[in-house]
């Protein structure tokens, strides 16, 4: 099948098998278009985790693509996702951000639908005469999966099933991550959300690049003690690698030491954490379990990258959300340990605060250059975006290519996904 | 009125007015070793999301003790810092100034701020509550905590290169 537009048939020309991406990848609102309807309405899409709506009747809103959703859990403790889109005309029927309810109901008309999305009850039903049809007028639903409370919904009925999308190594990564719980369940705390100027595949690229790091996050790594700074150095130190893991997923291992957080627990207590250590050693926390929660509270020692639109970044959710073809939306995600620590838990928000968000000492530094990217692609249409960076010395790893960790194998792991879809 | 008296409630509103607007010269000028010369060491400087007031366990904007304070002024001149080299332009107007309380050395402030940042050729607006605890001292106020409410504090903002 080819593409509905002759304008962009020729999809080599707009990521060329030697790993070079087009300028109108970033600008051109036709393509973009075409990208919501053939990846972000086609495949599965990450929308919330579980402990955002933790009880029966908890809500929240997201998105799958442009298309806004409400995730809910119902009075069974099933999760449902639909669209926030009151079948009468269409308005929306929740504008609260998060919450609990037992019912929506539209604020138009008046219309009532339950937890599952289904129509419970219409004012004054007589004028639809007696072959209306309460079940076909629910809000519409989605196909909704978790794995590991990570919950993704799709509008495509004949997609594979989540586990088998993600695959068994990226499934491996997420247990790997959820262990910065320290033994308690991971949880959201709280998130930073900005607004960039750029198009949303130059985030897609940038959570799966370690080469920036020392570059744009040098004012970071100033603010650091020498031990933390030290483990930052991995592009330095060479230590690390990044491997695609199919389908557009990818894992950029920067601290591979901290890739199993259960591992290693008779390591010293790094100095930032000494501290805290004692805190919970006062607080009466056995010994092991200090050490297993002050290893967790740094975070994992990897970004997993997943295609398209979250990223499990050391130690918080990475979220995209398409606006426009030259506008994204981004959520910095803040986990913590349900029921843990008050202590673990405030080191943890700020960590979180340090870094992350419109005041962090890394995201207005990395909001920067993606809104440069963008502005520099007013410039030379006809010049390529390189993404081969590593090309040269990638090994087989066990589902694709590995690289440096500094190489661009990632960013090829999400084009090619792209191509494969914008070619359906 | 006792607990203000040591404090001159006829001149308290202008002087009080005075100090905010040189803060907010200092923050536009980005004077920021003399702002920091305007604080308590153990005070906080915080934006917090949403309404909350447990700032300890609730994740901010920014929770910045005096450490983090220094190391974000020296983040914000040593010039490695993309976001901040050439930072944005801001001109800032704190008004509606009230004075919630004065017991003993402590005055607790409210105000209103507006902020326009100017860079890449584009502006934008930002508008706070913001709320300082002040101390009076023998050399004027010092900061206690300044916590600053930003509108949508919980909604899509942009990132900040500046102070508010
Ligand atoms: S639009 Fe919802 S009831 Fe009319
Ligand atoms: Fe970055």
């Amino acid at each position: 099948m080819s593409l509905d537009m002759p304008k962009f048939s020729d999809l080599d020309a707009l990521y060329s098998p030697d790993a070079k991406v087009a300028t109108q990848m970033y600008e051109d609102p036709e393509l973009f278009k075409l990208e919501m309807d053939k990846i972000f309405r086609k495949t599965w899409v990450w929308v919330a985790h579980d402990s955002e709506f933790p009880e029966k009747g908890s809500f929240k809103l997201s998105h799958v693509g442009l298309e806004p959703v409400i995730v809910v859990r119902d009075r069974k403790g099933v999760i449902h996702v639909m669209l926030n889109r009151c079948r009468h005309r269409a308005a929306t029927v929740c504008e609260v951000k998060k919450g609990k309810t037992s019912s929506f109901q539209c604020p138009y008309h008046g219309w009532g639908y339950g937890l599952d999305g289904s129509l419970r009850a219409l004012p004054y039903p007589e004028q639809y005469g007696d072959d209306f049809n309460k079940e076909q007028h629910g809000l519409q639903r989605l196909r909704t999966e978790s794995y590991n409370g990570m919950v993704f919904a799709t509008f495509n009925d004949d997609l594979e099933p989540l586990v088998d999308f993600l695959g068994p190594e990226v499934c491996r990564y997420i247990d790997l991550f959820m262990k910065q719980g320290g033994g308690f369940p991971v949880k959201v705390l709280g998130e930073h959300q900005f607004s960039v100027p750029m198009n949303w595949k130059v985030q897609l690229e940038n959570t799966t690049d370690a080469y920036h790091f020392p570059v744009v996050h040098k004012s970071f790594m100033q603010s650091l003690d020498g031990q933390t700074e030290e483990i930052f150095r991995f592009l330095e130190t060479g230590k690390g690698f990044v491997e695609d893991l199919g389908n557009g997923h990818s894992v950029m291992a920067m601290i591979p030491e901290l890739i199993d957080l259960d591992e290693n627990l008779d390591a010293p207590i790094p100095e930032r954490f000494t501290d805290l250590a004692q805190e919970l050693r006062d607080e009466g926390y056995p010994e092991d379990q200090v050490k297993k929660i002050v290893r967790a509270v740094g975070g994992a020692g990897f970004n997993l990258n997943l295609f398209p639109n979250v990223s499990f970044s050391l130690s918080f959710f990475r979220v995209l959300t398409p606006i426009t073809v030259e506008k994204t939306d981004i959520r910095h995600i803040a986990l913590g340990m349900d029921g843990g620590p008050a202590a673990a838990n405030q080191m943890r928000l700020r960590l979180h605060e340090h870094f992350q968000g419109p005041m962090g000492f890394g995201s207005p530094d990395d909001a920067e250059v993606w809104e440069r990217v963008q502005r520099g692609t007013k410039g030379g249409e006809d010049l390529p975006v390189l993404v081969n960076r590593g090309l040269v010395d990638e090994v087989p790893g066990t589902l694709g290519p590995r690289g440096h960790i500094s190489a661009e194998t990632g960013m090829r792991a999400a084009y090619k996904m792209w191509k494969g879809m914008m070619s359906q | 009125m006792t607990e203000m008296s040591k404090i001159d409630t006829s001149t308290l509103l202008p002087q009080v007015t005075a100090f905010l607007w040189a803060e907010a010269d200092l923050l536009d000028r980005k004077e920021y070793d003399h702002w920091l010369d305007l604080w308590q060491p153990e005070g906080f400087y915080t934006l917090p999301i949403g309404d909350t007031t447990d700032f300890a366990n609730a994740l901010n904007l920014c929770h910045d003790n005096d450490k983090m304070r220094r190391d974000r002024i020296e983040r914000f001149k040593q010039g490695f810092s993309i976001s901040s080299a050439p930072p944005a332009l801001t001109v800032r107007t704190v008004s509606r100034i009230v004075i919630e309380k004065a017991e003993g050395d402590v005055i607790t402030v409210r105000s209103a701020e507006h902020v326009i940042e100017d860079k890449f050729g584009r502006q934008r607006v930002w508008a706070a509550n913001m709320t300082h605890t002040l101390v009076v001292t023998d050399t004027g106020f010092v900061i206690r905590a300044k916590v600053v409410r930003l509108l949508n504090s919980d909604g899509m903002l942009n990132s900040f290169s500046y102070l508010f």
